[in-house]
C-alpha cells in the first residue's frame, strides 16, 4: 500500500469512527480537540486500525499518537 | 409480547437451571438464543430443542468461558452468524463449597476462573460489537452470597462480589455507548446448584425468608429479562434482588 493510499485509508476510518467528514481530518486535527473522540472513540480507532494495517500498537504507542498526523506516521513506519 | 424479535441473547451457562429459564423466557418473547455450555451436551440440545419449539433461532456452543482464545471466537463466531449480540447474560458459575482452613487452591481457581473471569472475558469479547451497534445490554448473575457473604463460601462469595464491583465499572465504562450493565442477585433457587444443601440448613433458610419458600428459575429469569427489555431503559449499575426477602 503506497503512502497516499495509507493516509486515505486511515482517513476513511477515522470518519467513519468519529462520524465526522473526510474534509474536516486535517493531518494536524486532534482526535480529542478537534474531532471530539472520546477514550473509547481512541480505543476503537486503534484496534480498527490495527486490524486494517496488520500492525500492533502498543498502549505505550498509543499514547503518543494524538493526531491525524500521528496516526499516518506511525502506520508508514511500522505497516510491513 | 415479542419486543425481542430480531435481537440477539447470549445466554453462558444456559443449559440448565437459571441459564434456561432466562432462554426460554426471552425466547417466548422472540428472541434468537445463543447458549454456552460446559459439558452437559444432552441437557444444552434440549434447551435448543425447547428454544425451537417456541419458534425462535437457537445454537448452543460448548466452550470454557474462562478461556480468552474460546470466549473470543465464540463472539466472533456469533456477530458472523446472526450479525449482532443484544443482550450478554453471564450466568456460568459454579460453586465449590467448604471450610477456608482446608480449601485447595484448584477449587478457589475454578470458581474464581469461571464465575468472575469468565465474565470478565465475555464482557470484553461483546464490548466491541456492541459498540459499534450504539447499543446493548449486559446481566451479570451474582448471588445473595455476594452481597451477604456465608460461611463456607470463601470462593464463591468472592466472586460473586466481585461480579458486583464488575457491574458497576462496566455500567461506567460503556454508559457512552448506550450498553446498559447490571446485575441479578438470586437467593436460594431450586436447580440442581441447591438439590445438594441438606434439609437441616434448608429448613433454617426458610426461616429467615419472609417469603418462606425457596425461588423458582423463572423468577429469576423474569428479573433478568425485565433488566434487559426496554422498561428498564433508565437501569444501568443496578443490582436486583430475588430472594424472597431473605437479604434487604
Amino acid at each position: 500500500m503506497s503512502a497516499t493510499n495509507i493516509e486515505a485509508k486511515v482517513k476513511s476510518i477515522i470518519a467513519d469512527q468519529l462520524g465526522v467528514g473526510e474534509d474536516e481530518i486535517k493531518a494536524e486535527s486532534s482526535f480529542i480537540e478537534d474531532l471530539g473522540a472520546d477514550s473509547l472513540d481512541i480505543v476503537e480507532l486503534v484496534m480498527a486500525m490495527e486490524e486494517e494495517f496488520e500492525v500492533e500498537i502498543p498502549d505505550e504507542e498509543a499514547e503518543n499518537i494524538k493526531t491525524v498526523g500521528d496516526a499516518i506516521n506511525y502506520i508508514n513506519t511500522h505497516k510491513k | 409480547m415479542s419486543d425481542f424479535k430480531d435481537k440477539v441473547v447470549f445466554i453462558t451457562g444456559g443449559s440448565r437451571g437459571i441459564g434456561r429459564a432466562c432462554a426460554l423466557q426471552f425466547a417466548k418473547r422472540g428472541a434468537t438464543i445463543v447458549i454456552n455450555y460446559a459439558g452437559n451436551e444432552a441437557a444444552a440440545t434440549e434447551t435448543v430443542k425447547l428454544v425451537t419449539d417456541l419458534g425462535c433461532k437457537a445454537k448452543a456452543l460448548r466452550f470454557d468461558v474462562s478461556n480468552t482464545e474460546e470466549v473470543n471466537k465464540a463472539i466472533d463466531d456469533t456477530v458472523k452468524e446472526f450479525t449482532r449480540i443484544d443482550v450478554l447474560v453471564n450466568n456460568a458459575g459454579v460453586a465449590v463449597d467448604g471450610l477456608i482452613m482446608r480449601f485447595a487452591d484448584a477449587d478457589y481457581s475454578k470458581t474464581l476462573d469461571t464465575n468472575l473471569k469468565g465474565a470478565f472475558n465475555l464482557i470484553r469479547a461483546v464490548s466491541r460489537p456492541m459498540m459499534k451497534q450504539r447499543a446493548g445490554v449486559i446481566i451479570n448473575m451474582t448471588s445473595i452470597v455476594g452481597e451477604m457473604g456465608n460461611a463456607g463460601q470463601a470462593a464463591y462469595a468472592a466472586s460473586k462480589a466481585g461480579l458486583i464491583g464488575l457491574t458497576k465499572a462496566m455500567a461506567k465504562e460503556l454508559a457512552p455507548r448506550n450498553i446498559r450493565v447490571n446485575a441479578v442477585s438470586p437467593g436460594f433457587i431450586e436447580t440442581d446448584m441447591t438439590t445438594h444443601i441438606p434439609e437441616e440448613a434448608k429448613k433454617m433458610m426458610l426461616q429467615v425468608t419472609p417469603l418462606a419458600r425457596l425461588g423458582k428459575a423463572d423468577e429469576v429469569a423474569a428479573a433478568t429479562v425485565f433488566l434487559a427489555s426496554n422498561d428498564a431503559s433508565y437501569i444501568t449499575g443496578e443490582v436486583l434482588k430475588v430472594n424472597g426477602g431473605m437479604y434487604m
